[in-house]
């Protein structure tokens, strides 16, 4: 039961303790790692921002590069110094060296007919009038086309400009090298699994992707998507990966230019870092844990001993108690039996005082009349040492301070017993250290409890023995041993020896008083008394009594 | 001449009863009080009385405020205490104010008959000594 109530005190204070332990510091690594979270992924988001801001306008000064020197050209050079091959071939060549990135250029009159073309496919003589290139270039004099096949059947895309001469209108045209601008798109792309790539206001692919994904083939973003400016976004690509976008609008808002990147990628670092932070915590966690349970056992055990000790000292108190409680009693008892016993005592007197009579003394049983009165006699004397004792026992008078030998006061004690003790062959011996110091002491409740000691010792041995007994000085102690070489206490009457009325004695030989009376007097003086028995062996009586020097007179 | 004239003072009837009959057959000429109030009044009436043995524990008055009474009033009467063991530090301090000696119930008869024989005695032999300086003043005022 008392075990529950500890261990159930214990479980609280563990609770409590973890609860208000564990609360802030989760929070707090909680509440860390969310904004460590928001700063790492802005910071990403900032990075990739600016890859597609920086890039965009690498591409755009690319273009416009190409178109300045292809309009260059056009208003360097008339229709028909271009419609010469070799003539239109050293431009093409000043181009490519100037700037480089064209793959070929093209002289187309208004017809839509191409008069000189310099590059790598056959193209002369055709006729581009059909072609959407053709309407864009005459309506907008200036045109960077989409990618398309055109007749050559290969993806590509133009720079087409037109010019007016004397009533006469030509288009020159110079394609662009896929591979420089897409080396060019790509530079922007990052990591082992990032992307940068072009697509159109329709979603066709306007340059090749990193991991497969045809020009021209149709883009699973959607363009609309993405505003003004830069625009960062996070989406699932068709494997669910979590990809993040950043994209900007080019060339007049008709390519949007993509850089993309796998999310968890570039949070690998965050999550090291998470993962850093969950065993940190957990090993916090583990210590507060492991903490909290010492400290809380260690505190219950304290507390466990200390309650123990209330518990005894309680215990003691009630015994003491308990012994007042009897001590009255037996005061009360003792003053009402004293009253009657006095009176039975006065009436035997008569009885016997009668007897000398002459008339009783011829009665034939005149003796058995005398003997009779001695026996009443003889019990109310046995009766009036109980009530003797009991009264000694009762007695608490504050004890009369006087300077006091012990070893005068042993050696007058022991001096009543001894010829009682030599008709019964007991030798008592002694030894007492020389130089004790005189105490402070009430010289006759010290008698008192030694001749109470030695009696019982004396009696304990009955015939043939020793009685040892002994003085010293312990420290601020001064130790009186009554040691016999009688039966013994047998073990489970030890505890018992100082209640009053306890007795191994026959009926009517002792009151159980005696120990009882002892114990409190010596208690009183202020000293403790215990006792070492073994069946068998014999029994030692120790008294302790401090040592209080006399107060001068 | 009686060996002494005695006052027998005690609440317990049969005590003071049996007490009364013993002394007398030893040849004290005996009375008895069961209280103090009555014990005074018979020392009034009884100038003969030489020795009061008074209980110390009674209802009415008891033993001690007795003996400051008697102490008081018939200074030359002497007092034995009777006492049972709870009440011997009031015995003790009855010896203080002046009573000739104590003694613990029950008593042994010898004892207490030697006790009486004493305080009679001292009793008798303070009236001789203020006879005789009675005595010394006459005749000292004759001349």
């Amino acid at each position: 039961m008392k075990r529950q109530i500890y261990a159930n005190l214990q479980r609280k204070i563990i609770f409590i303790t973890l609860l208000v332990s564990f609360i802030p510091l989760i929070s707090l690594s909680v509440i860390i790692y969310y904004q460590f979270t928001q700063v790492f992924r802005n910071k990403i988001e900032e990075q990739i921002e600016y890859r597609a801001r920086v890039q965009s306008n690498a591409i755009e000064l690319f273009l416009k590069e190409r178109t300045a020197i292809l309009l260059a050209m056009a208003d360097t050079y008339t229709f028909d110094y271009l419609a010469e091959k070799n003539k239109l071939e050293r431009i093409f060549q000043i181009m490519n060296h100037r700037v480089g990135g064209f793959i070929d250029l093209g002289l187309i009159d208004s017809t839509g007919r191409q008069i000189a073309y310099v590059g790598p496919y056959n193209l002369i003589s055709l006729n581009y009038y059909s072609q959407p290139w053709f309407r864009e270039v005459e309506s907008k004099g200036v045109y960077i086309s989409d990618v398309f096949l055109g007749y050559r059947q290969v993806p590509h895309f133009i720079i087409a400009l037109q010019r007016q001469e004397n009533n006469r209108r030509w288009i020159l045209r110079a394609t662009i090298d896929s591979d420089v601008f897409e080396s060019l798109v790509r530079a922007a792309q990052v990591g082992k699994t990032g992307d940068a790539f072009i697509i159109n206001k329709e979603g066709s692919y306007q340059t090749l992707l990193r991991f497969g994904g045809e020009i021209l083939s149709k883009s699973h973003l959607d363009p609309t998507l993405f505003g003004e400016g830069t625009t960062v976004l996070e989406k699932a690509d068709k494997d669910g990966k979590k990809i993040l976008y950043a994209a900007r609008w080019l060339k007049k808002n008709s390519w949007l230019l993509v850089i993309s990147q796998d999310a968890s990628e570039e949070m690998t670092k965050l999550f090291k870092t998470k993962r850093i932070e969950i065993v940190i915590v957990a090993l916090g966690c583990l210590m507060i844990i492991l903490t909290t349970y010492f400290t809380t056992h260690l505190t219950i055990r304290r507390l466990e001993t200390a309650d123990r000790e209330v518990n005894e000292l309680n215990a003691q108190l009630v015994h003491s108690d308990k012994l007042a409680a009897l001590g009255k009693m037996a005061a009360g008892v003792a003053h009402e039996i004293n009253n009657p016993l006095a009176v039975i005592a006065e009436k035997t007197g008569w009885m016997e005082d009668l007897l000398t009579e002459e008339d009783f003394q011829k009665s034939q049983h005149f003796a058995e009349y005398k003997k009779s009165l001695g026996k009443i006699e003889e019990h109310v004397e046995r009766a009036r040492k109980v009530i003797h004792g009991m009264l000694g026992f009762a007695r608490r008078m504050e004890p009369h301070l006087e300077d006091v030998d012990i070893n005068e006061v042993l050696t007058q004690t022991m001096s009543f017993l001894e010829s009682y003790a030599r008709t019964n062959n007991i030798v008592i011996e002694k030894e007492l250290e020389t130089d004790l110091p005189i105490i402070a002491s009430d010289r006759a409740q010290l008698q008192q409890v030694f001749l109470n000691l030695l009696t019982n010792a004396v009696d304990a041995i009955g015939k043939d023995g020793n009685v040892h007994l002994t003085s010293r000085r312990i420290d601020s102690e001064i130790a009186i041993s009554v040691r016999d070489n009688g039966p013994g206490i047998p073990k489970e009457y030890q505890s018992r020896v100082f209640e009053p009325f306890f007795t191994t004695k026959q009926s009517g030989k002792g009151t159980g008083l005696g120990l009882s009376v002892t114990y409190t007097l010596v208690s009183s003086m202020g000293g403790t008394i215990d006792l070492d028995s073994e069946e068998g062996k014999g029994t030692t009586f120790t008294v302790r009594l401090p040592v209080v020097v006399p107060e001068k007179k | 001449m009686a060996i002494a004239n005695i006052l027998l003072v005690d609440d317990e009837i049969p005590f003071l009863e049996t007490m009364t009959k013993r002394l007398t057959k030893r040849e004290f000429i005996t009375e008895s009080a069961s209280g103090a109030p009555e014990a005074i009044r018979m020392l009034e009436i009884n100038s003969l009385i030489e020795v009061v043995i008074l209980d110390v524990k009674m209802p009415e008055m008891d033993g001690l405020s007795a003996l400051k009474i008697i102490r008081q009033r018939f200074p030359l009467v002497e007092v034995i205490m009777l006492t049972g063991h709870a009440t011997i530090e009031s015995a003790i301090e009855g010896m203080k104010l002046g009573a000739f000696d104590y003694l613990m119930k029950p008593c042994d008869m010898e004892q207490l008959v030697s006790k009486v024989r004493e305080a009679a005695m001292k009793k008798r032999r303070h009236e001789e000594k203020i006879i005789e300086a009675e005595l010394k003043k006459i005749t000292v005022s004759r001349i």
